[in-house]
Parts: structure tokens; sequence; C-alpha cells
């Protein structure tokens, strides 16, 4: 009788759809037809929530209003990843902020073309009104203005 | 509850929504694979499987002979190190007989599913299939017999047996 | 046993139970959490910590739930925690919010329960797979629907039940939750509907089972004196019991439910109900499939054991009948979004004690109810004794 021990192999065969939700179908709307980005706003907190919520964390009141925020902001914070989701090497390095817009509270994580520091003002390049989906892809990168 | 919830919130959606691209949604495959080891108690019982034995333990403070085989028992937490040869045959403590499979697709012929209580154990068993039977002439009771995998293709797991089927029972 | 404070329910609210919803989880969670605060004029500030139950985090793919829902169900800044104990996480959320209030530790708490299994393909009963033993049992190919399959067989051999009167129970279900707002599929089905439904495993078939839903819940615990302040009439919590059975399935008699029994004792006890046949007025038993309120019933000590699908079939557990079951329509006719399905009952017996269930109202004046939710590998009983 051998003494090594004997192991199971399996796996988990699920995969996911994830619905936007209401206030995702607004956002990611104004993406794809509008190339531009919006919060809800709570008025009784003062707060424009960004990426949109339909509800204030802070009161709990039910947010229907949604209001403009502009594509450029600056950057909170930087890094740039040389490993995949699984671990392995990347041919090419990936920029990755955390970028912060005026008025609104919240951000954004996207990819980045520049070496970024903190502080550095950044735009979203949009794709083609024709290739967008209604994605965070529809973004295709954050640039440095100059 | 009438005063407050007659339209409670919600927005149904149906496939078609999907389908039609009426509604935004974003897909994720993960890859979730696994490697478990069997540890103690369900090594030895594969390993016993591989060699054609059905293996229990017993735990003799409470009397109990039970397979699958663990080691400690969960009523009175003591350690059990005692292990038994089981016969492989036993008795039918429930069946089902199921058209859907694993990916919950219809299934022409059904699988068989039971729970086999083990001749010897204290009314212990474990999940396995019953096959080369009607089913119609199954019933709760009926005597069963392991019938095994070829000694050269068992590898240590639960379809070391290949399935169950009613067998008489010889004193 | 030391219960430093009595604890109400003083308000509740919920979604509609839905097949797909539009609304992720979070936003789930909050319409469930808004209905509850209006239905007594509370805001979020007066809620001094939150307890939510979910499922399992594979059905909607996102990482840690509780962590996810927190901003959705009004935990932002206060003392939170989940539980999930499988399809028993409805009452049990209950109970893991009334130990806040029991303890002196909190004055309120919002108890919220929210699934979205919708998200799950290809079919969220794919995500049950790992019910079953990963080294001893998923190499045969297994279904969750065996589970219950297997259970219900060994429940009707040892009673010998007739199917009509396990269908009987689909029957009611779906035919009570025709009153409730919330309902995904409630239906007028006919006896021979259920019994001429296609066989999924025998001796389940389709209409035998309850639906796959979308959905939240939310409830508003109050210590006493707060309480009293908020509400004019607050629904007592009196009784709470909750117990386990190991996973090893396969070495127990299915037939009945010794853990559910156990939990209810501990939940009677405590309720000081002595005699649970005469002293309760009605139930909400979990019942995802029709054969397992039945078996809950018997379980919740309301009737000799082999007894409840008698009683079925006399019209007891009609709502106009001696022990009305499920008056809300339960998972069968409402939906079964499985950590929201138990609260669903915990909010029946809130608006039945109250007198607020409109169409569904239990004639006479319900005073004393129990619910009951289970949950996973058939472990789980969670009980709950509220007075009115």
């Amino acid at each position: 009788m051998t003494t090594e021990p004997i192991r199971v192999e399996g796996d988990f065969p699920v995969y996911f759809r994830y619905t936007v939700g209401v206030a995702g179908e607004k956002f990611f709307r104004e993406i794809m037809e509008n190339g531009r980005l919006v919060a809800s706003r709570c008025s009784s907190c003062n707060l424009n929530y960004l990426p949109p919520r339909i509800y204030c964390e802070r009161c709990m009141s039910r947010l229907e209003e949604y209001v403009p925020v502009e594509n450029e902001g600056t950057v909170e914070a930087f890094t740039i990843t040389h490993q995949d989701a699984e671990g392995n090497p990347l041919q090419e390095p990936v920029g990755v902020a955390l970028v912060r817009f005026p008025g609104a509270y919240g951000g954004l994580v996207h990819r980045t073309i520049d070496v970024l520091a903190i502080g550095d003002r950044v735009r979203a390049v949009f794709k083609d009104k024709k290739e967008r989906t209604g994605s965070i892809l529809d973004i295709k990168f954050f640039e440095k203005i100059s | 509850m009438s005063k407050h919830l007659q339209k409670p919130p919600g927005v149904p959606l149906r496939e078609e929504d999907f389908e039609a691209q009426r509604v935004l949604s974003v897909m994720y495959r993960p890859k979730m694979r696994y490697s478990w080891a069997t540890g103690v108690a369900i090594g030895r019982f594969l390993k016993g499987l591989r060699e054609g034995k059905i293996i229990g333990t017993q735990c003799t403070h409470c009397r109990r002979i039970v397979v699958p085989p663990r080691v400690f028992c969960e009523w009175c937490f003591r350690p059990v190190n005692d292990w038994v040869d089981l016969p492989d045959t036993g008795i039918i403590n429930t069946f089902s007989v199921s058209y859907i499979s694993t990916d919950t697709t219809r299934l022409k012929t059904p699988i068989i599913p039971a729970v086999i209580e083990i001749d010897g154990t204290t009314h212990a068993g474990f999940l396995h299939v019953i096959g080369e039977a009607k089913p119609e002439t199954l019933k709760i009771g009926t005597r069963v017999k392991a019938v095994w995998a070829e000694s050269t293709k068992r590898r240590g797991s639960i379809t070391d047996i290949r399935y169950f089927k009613p067998a008489e029972w010889k004193p | 046993m030391q219960i430093k404070k009595r604890v109400a329910v003083v308000g509740a609210g919920m979604t509609k139970f839905m097949r797909r919803a539009q609304e992720t989880g979070k936003e789930l969670a909050f319409e469930a959490v808004r209905q509850a605060l209006d239905s007594c004029n509370m805001r979020i500030e007066d809620i001094q910590s939150v307890a939510l139950g979910s499922a399992p985090d594979a059905f909607d793919g996102v990482h840690m739930k509780g962590e996810y829902l927190l901003d959705g169900a009004g935990a932002w800044g206060k003392p939170y925690s989940r539980s999930f104990v499988g399809g028993g996480t409805g009452v049990f959320s209950l109970i893991h919010g009334w130990w806040h209030v029991a303890s002196g530790l909190f004055d309120t708490c919002l108890v919220v329960a929210e699934e979205k299994m919708s998200s799950c393909l290809p079919h969220p009963q794919t995500a049950f797979l790992t019910i079953f033993d990963n080294m001893i049992e998923r190499p045969l190919g297994p279904n969750l629907i065996w589970i219950f399959a297997l259970e219900m067989q060994r429940y009707m051999q040892t009673y010998k039940i007739p199917k009509e009167q396990i269908a009987q129970v689909a029957v009611k279900n779906k035919r009570n939750a025709l009153d409730h707002p919330s309902a995904q599929i409630a239906q007028k089905v006919t006896l021979q509907d259920v019994l001429n439904s296609e066989v999924m495993a025998y001796p389940v078939q389709r209409l035998d089972i309850s639906p796959v839903s979308d959905g939240a819940c939310a409830i508003v615990l109050a210590s006493e004196d707060v309480a009293r302040k908020i509400t004019d009439s607050p629904v007592w919590i009196d009784g709470v019991g909750w117990n386990l059975d190991t996973t090893y399935w396969t070495n127990r008699d299915l037939y009945f439910p010794r853990y559910v029994a156990n939990a209810a004792r501990m939940a009677y006890a405590m309720a000081g109900v002595r005699n649970p046949r005469k002293e309760i007025d009605f139930a909400e038993p979990y019942d995802p499939f029709d054969y397992k309120e039945l078996h809950h019933m018997e379980g919740l000590l309301l009737c000799r054991k082999g007894e409840a699908p008698k009683l079925t079939a006399e019209g007891v557990t009609e709502r106009d009948g001696k022990l009305p079951v499920c008056p809300s329509g339960g998972l069968l006719g409402v939906g079964n979004p499985i950590a929201a399905a138990g609260l669903m009952k915990i909010c029946e017996l809130f608006w039945q004690l109250r007198g607020e269930a409109g169409k569904r109202q239990i004639p006479g004046d319900p005073r004393t109810a129990v619910a009951q939710a289970w949950g996973d590998l058939m472990q789980i009983g969670t009980v709950v004794v509220m007075r009115g």
C-alpha cells in the first residue's frame, strides 16, 4: 500500500452575468451615447456619487438626480502592474490610476498610457461612439494633460 | 402591510431583455479549479476502494460503526482509530429516479441515486447510484451489492464502485 | 440564560420577488431597507447596528457579499456583520439581529436579507453543486434536486403518504400567494396540474419546487422601551432557537428533521410555549418544496410524526383552518431568494400579528406564531416564536 496522499481534483463550473443595475444603466448609457460621465446627487448630504448609486450611503435617501462630471480629473494614486490576474508576467506592463474628479465623491480606477505622478491632471479618452457598448472599457485609458 | 407595501419595488426582467440588449450586463467567467487533499480518513477510504474494499471506522464509546470513515466521532468528539473492513453489500435506505443531469439538462435514461446502508454498520451509508435495475422494482429495503470496476482501472475514487445492483440475500 | 432586554419587531419591508431583477444586490437591499424604515417612520441615523444575511457569494459572483452589500444595507460606518446558514439564513438573520438588542448592547438593529441568484449561470442550481461532498459525492455527477428527492422518498415511504396529500401543499401555497403583492409565481394550480407536472427526480415533480428568485427583505428591531415609542403595536420576539446536524447526511434517517425539533424546543422553552399544538395560532415553516412544509410542521412539533399530510388533506392548514400554515403563500407561491425567503416569513408574522396582512389576514385574533427556516445539507433548523 502506497502512502502518498490521494488528491481529488474538481472545479466549480459557474459563470456570471451581472446586471449593471438601475444606477448603472444611467452611468453606462451616458458613456455609451454621450461619451461623458455622470454622478448621482444627494442634496441633503451635498454629495455627488461617482460611480452613481440610487441611494445615499449616509442618509439612505433615494437619489434620482444625475449631474454631469468632467472627463478630466486628478491622479490620487498610481501604479504599474507587471502581472496578470493569475500571476503570470505581462508582455507589456500596464499603468493603473485612481482618478478623482472635481465635485464628485468617489472616483474611477482605470488604465493609463503614461507613467504618472500623484497630482497629475488626466483626461478620459473614449472609444469612437460606434465601438462603445456601455462598458467601462468604452473608456480606452486616461492620458496625461500636459 | 397593506398600507405600506401595495406596490413592492423591483424591476423584473425577462431573458429576452438580455438577448435584445435592452439591459446592460457584464459577463465574467472565472476559472476555479481545485486540488483537494483527502485527509486521513477519506484518504484511507479511497485507498480501500482502489483495493476493492469498503472501509469504515468504529467509535467504541458510542458503539457506532460508520462509513464514510472519520478520525473523530462527531457525537462524543473523541478521536477514532479503529478501522473496520465492511462487506460490499447493503440495503437501499432511500432512492430517486433522476431525469436531470448535473448540468441541469434533461436525461433520456434516468440516473438512480440512492443512499446505500452498508451491512455491518450502525445504519450508516453513503451516496451512490443503482444500476442493472428497473426503477419500478426498487424499494426502500431492497438488498444491493456493489459492482466494482476492474482492478486495473480503479484509481482510488468513489467511482471504483461502478454502481450497486439488486442482489439476492445469502445468509 | 439571561436576556437583558425584550426585543420587538417594529417595522418591515420587502421588494418583489422576481426571477431576474434589474437591480443589483446593493439596490435590492436598499429598496427593502427603505420600505422597512418608511414603515415605522425611522431614519437610518436611528439604526445603531445592522445584521445582514445572504447566501453563498457564488450566486452573485462577488467577493465577500456581506461587505459588498454593506452600503445598500444602510450599514455605512455602523457595527455590521453577516451571517449565512444556507436556507436557514432568513430566520437566522433575525436571531443574529436579536442578539444585538437582547444583549443590551444596542437599542435598535436593522436586519436585512438579500439574494440575487439570477447572476449565476448556467443556472443558479449549479452553484449548489458544492453542497455535495467534493471527494466522494461530486464524482457521481449529482444534481441538487437529488437531495430533496431522497429526503422526500424516505419521508413518503416511512408513512406511506400518497403524493396527492403532498401536492396539496403546492396548491394551497400558490393560491395563498395570489394575495401577496411581492409574489413571483402565484397562480391557481389544481392538484392534477401538480401531479401531471414533469418528473425532475422522482418523486419530485416540477410544481413541487419553489422558483429561483431575486429579492430582499428588511426588519427593524428595537428594545422594549424604544419599541413603545416607535409604534403602538410592537411584535415581540419571545423565543429563538437554532440547531444543526452534521454533513454526514447519509448516516441519518431523513424521515424526521431532529435539528428542527431541537431548535423548536429551544425557542418554545424561551417563549414559555408548553403545548405548541394548542398555543401556536399559525405557522410559517420553510417550504422550498411542498413536502418540506409537512416535514417541518412535524419538526416544529405542531402535530404528531406522520400526521401533517392528514391535517393538510382535512383543510386544517388553510387560512381559515384551525392551524393556518404558510398564509403568505410561502416559498412555493411568493418565491425563493434563498436568504430573503426566511425573512419574508418573519415579515408575514409581523403583518399578521398586527392585523395588517390585507387579503391574507387570518381570521380571529392570532396572537402567537412560529416561523422556521431550514438549510443546506439538511443541516439547520432556525426557529422564532413571535407574539403580537
